[in-house]
């Protein structure tokens, strides 16, 4: 216990370890963080009208948000299967970087849910009177934070072996490692029946957005995965193999090619059939009795996703430059449709025919925005403890955190 | 992210008190920046954040004495905001009820009086406007609610051309908004009514999504009636004073009904369009019209079974036909008493009892 409590000591020590660009790097985030919770607090005593939602339009900013970032920490897995269940050696020491990421994200929705809970006061009351298993949300509730447990276990665990240099049982973390790559694909089908179910939201009513909203994740998640890991290589000394780097750019290319065919599909059905169905759809990309707020926006994530899947298919652009290119134009291009081309248009019209637009006032940015540098704070300060761990640099008898040597403490758990 | 003070332990950077100042400064600069980002909390409304607040438990777990409890709690909030004392109960459903609505769409001229009615009754937030009832008006023959208008502003109602049709809460007898609450903080009483425990809703939001109806409304800012407008008639489930952050929505005024009398939408109703009652009294009125009349349900392809009925009355010929009759009959077959509700069926011995009729 004593060890355990030395090394999360250290690692609190450590995190605040780091040259001239960490520190700016973390002063800028928490300065962003602190913006968000200073507006959030201001929504606390005011009320959600300090957001751009209404009665007609009741989901917005936030749930998107946390919408596209269940996708992100679903996406972990496709660093998973490749080293758990096809055995590549490549991506075996990078593992930990994707499911630290999940961990990161997966705390970003929970704080989107709980910012756009109207009395968050109350969020005990799912303790005492759960809705389980007739509501989708209940069953949110337990895939995510399960999802979350299970990450934090397999990280802790392997980062807290590599600290006291014992080999990892293998009995303490694969199964969980397994029961992980089932419960990320469920987090982001529980997330898109949680829409789904809705019969009274034509737009949403429709078996495609689970499969869509996975696709969509595997191809934006593993993306900024890439760009993770390259910035990680290049400033925390991290050995990436371009391969690696590679095969994820073609888990990469396959998503978003599924992603398409299935936005191409539901496109056609909604517009060929052109039934009453077609309205939200036709809000969305075209504008609806003069209002089309959302139209340029949708326009822009279809050009961008288009874009990167070019770019991944012409042979002329296999450099890693232009992977980046692909992968910052896909992850736009995801979030957009995610956010403001799936949740917003599902509310206009309204069930009664009014349409009433969306857009996020200058408070809920800052909201969301302060969520973002608070995941991305969280995701740093993780990876700045893992990696001198996992290369031996803090470990129970090294110390470079700037605490004192200890003893060490083998015989403990 | 090099590491450049990655020495061997021993080394470890010198503690001087240069770095303790430097330490000091940060850790203060930190809290600092902490305090002034909470700072908005110093307004916080502490009225709400009580600990008998925090353990009031759901409406159905409550104990009588809870309940009585928790009633003098509230009815004491009330009185310190509106400096009024209110007449604040619990007044359960009752036996062999269930309530139905039946609006005749012919007569309707569209005057919002019960609009203005159901805020006065059920005292709804004046400023922001919270209203339960929305009156589309729809050009003649359709019942595309996309083509309606909610904001028509006539110098005078009805227009020849349009007609008028008001939507509230259903009351499904399979209510989405129901199945979707994480916390079972809104739910189908017997009689029913779907109610929601403002102190039990977290304001997720989910059921505002799930209802085809648009018969829900949040309290986005905290609600304000005016001290001399409060209706201080009031039950736990029904009208009481709700406060920010939690849903609401029509519940056939449960303080009124459920004590014998009428909705005030349909009192208030100057043309007669308005009827309810108790579906399991064969004699009541809404039971009577929707067996006599071609009634008609608001998107019966969402399978919600509504216990809000349309009809147009035979009194009207202009709008004859534009009724769609096909499917009101399928309809009528699943209002069979022990289709709709399998609890008031079983309690038939008392049918009609009390009920207004």
């Amino acid at each position: 216990m004593k060890t355990y409590l030395t090394f999360l000591w250290r690692c609190f020590r450590m995190s605040f370890n780091g040259d001239w660009r960490y520190h700016t790097w973390m002063f800028v985030l928490t300065a962003i963080a602190l913006l968000g919770l200073n507006a959030y607090c201001r929504q606390l005593v005011h009320g959600l009208v300090m957001t751009g939602m209404t009665d007609q339009v009741s989901w917005g900013m936030y749930i998107a948000n946390f919408t596209f970032l269940v996708g992100m920490a679903a996406a972990a897995v496709m660093l998973v299967i490749p080293v758990y269940v096809y055995r590549n050696r490549d991506l075996h020491d990078l593992v930990i970087f994707g499911e630290l990421l999940a961990v990161a994200a997966i705390i970003m929705c929970l704080l989107f849910v709980l910012v756009d809970l109207g009395r968050p006061d109350r969020f005990m009351h799912i303790f005492w009177r759960f809705n389980f298993p007739i509501s989708m949300l209940s069953w949110d509730v337990i895939v995510l934070n399960g999802y979350l447990l299970l990450n934090l276990h397999i990280c802790g665990y392997l980062i807290y072996c590599a600290y006291r240099r014992v080999p990892p049982s293998q009995y303490f973390y694969v199964p969980f490692v397994f029961i992980a790559i089932a419960w990320a694909i469920s987090i982001h089908t529980v997330t898109a029946f949680l829409y789904v179910g809705l019969g009274g939201r034509p737009f949403w009513n429709t078996a495609i957005i689970a499969p869509r909203f996975l696709a969509s994740a595997f191809a934006a998640g593993p993306a900024l995965i890439i760009l993770t890991l390259q910035i990680i290589r290049r400033f925390a000394g991290v050995h990436v193999a371009d391969r690696s780097l590679l095969l994820l750019r073609n888990i990469v290319t396959v998503a978003l090619t599924i992603n398409m065919f299935l936005l191409v599909c539901e496109l056609f059905t909604e517009f060929y059939t052109d039934s009453a169905h077609v309205a939200s759809t036709v809000y969305l990309y075209f504008g609806l009795h003069g209002y089309a707020a959302l139209v340029p926006w949708i326009w822009t994530a279809v050009a961008l996703n288009t874009a990167a899947l070019v770019i991944l298919y012409l042979p002329l652009t296999r450099s890693l430059q232009s992977l980046n290119a692909a992968c910052l134009l896909m992850i736009v291009g995801i979030w957009i449709e995610k956010g403001m081309g799936l949740i917003v248009p599902a509310f206009i019209p309204s069930p009664l025919g009014e349409i009433v637009e969306y857009s996020p006032t200058a408070n809920e940015t800052l909201i969301c925005l302060g969520i973002w540098a608070f995941g991305l704070l969280l995701y740093t300060i993780m990876v700045r403890i893992t990696v001198p761990v996992l290369s031996g640099q803090l470990t129970i008898n090294a110390d470079s955190g700037g605490s004192p040597a200890r003893a060490p403490h083998l015989e403990e758990v | 992210m090099k590491n450049p003070d990655s020495t061997p332990a021993a080394g470890g950077p010198q503690i001087t008190r240069r770095s303790v100042l430097r330490g000091a400064l940060n850790t203060a600069g930190g809290l600092a920046a902490f305090a002034a980002a909470v700072s908005p909390l110093r307004d916080l409304d502490r009225d709400e954040l009580t600990l008998e607040r925090f353990l009031q438990k759901h409406y159905k777990e409550m104990t009588p004495d809870e309940k009585d409890r928790a009633l003098q709690r509230i009815a004491a909030e009330v009185e310190r905001r509106y400096a009024a004392r209110p007449e604040l109960r619990d007044l359960p459903a009752m036996d062999g009820v269930e309530f139905a609505y039946a609006l005749n769409l012919g007569r309707c001229i569209g005057c919002r009086r019960c609009v203005h009615a159901c805020v006065a009754e059920n005292n709804q937030s004046r400023d922001p406007e919270v209203q339960y009832i929305r009156v589309l008006e729809l050009p003649r023959g359709s019942v595309d609610v996309e083509r309606a208008d909610h904001y028509y502003d006539r110098p005078a109602v009805p227009d020849p051309d349009h007609f008028y049709m008001p939507v509230q809460c259903h009351q499904c007898a399979n209510p989405p908004c129901v199945k979707v609450c994480p916390v079972e903080a809104t739910w189908q009483e017997p009689d029913g009514v779907t109610v929601i425990d403002y102190d039990w809703c977290i304001g997720c939001r989910y059921c505002e999504a799930a209802c085809p109806y648009f018969a829900r409304r949040f309290n986005f800012a905290e609600p304000s009636v005016p001290r001399e407008k409060l209706n201080t008639d009031m039950t736990y489930l029904s009208n009481r004073p709700r406060r920010k952050g939690v849903m609401e929505k029509c519940h056939f005024c449960l303080q009124r009904t459920r004590a014998g009398r009428m909705p005030a939408c349909l009192e208030v109703c100057p043309v007669g369009a308005r009827n309810f009652g108790n579906l399991l009294d064969p004699d009541s009125q809404v039971a009577q019209i929707l067996k006599t009349k071609h009634v008609l349900v608001l998107k019966q392809e969402a399978n919600t079974l509504p216990r809000f009925f349309y009809y147009f009355d035979e009194d009207f010929p202009r709008n004859r036909g534009s009724a769609p009759a096909r499917g009101s009959e399928a309809h009528r077959k699943g209002l069979s008493l022990t289709v709709l509700n399998p609890q008031a069926a079983q309690s038939l011995p008392g049918r009609g009892r009390g009920g207004p009729a």
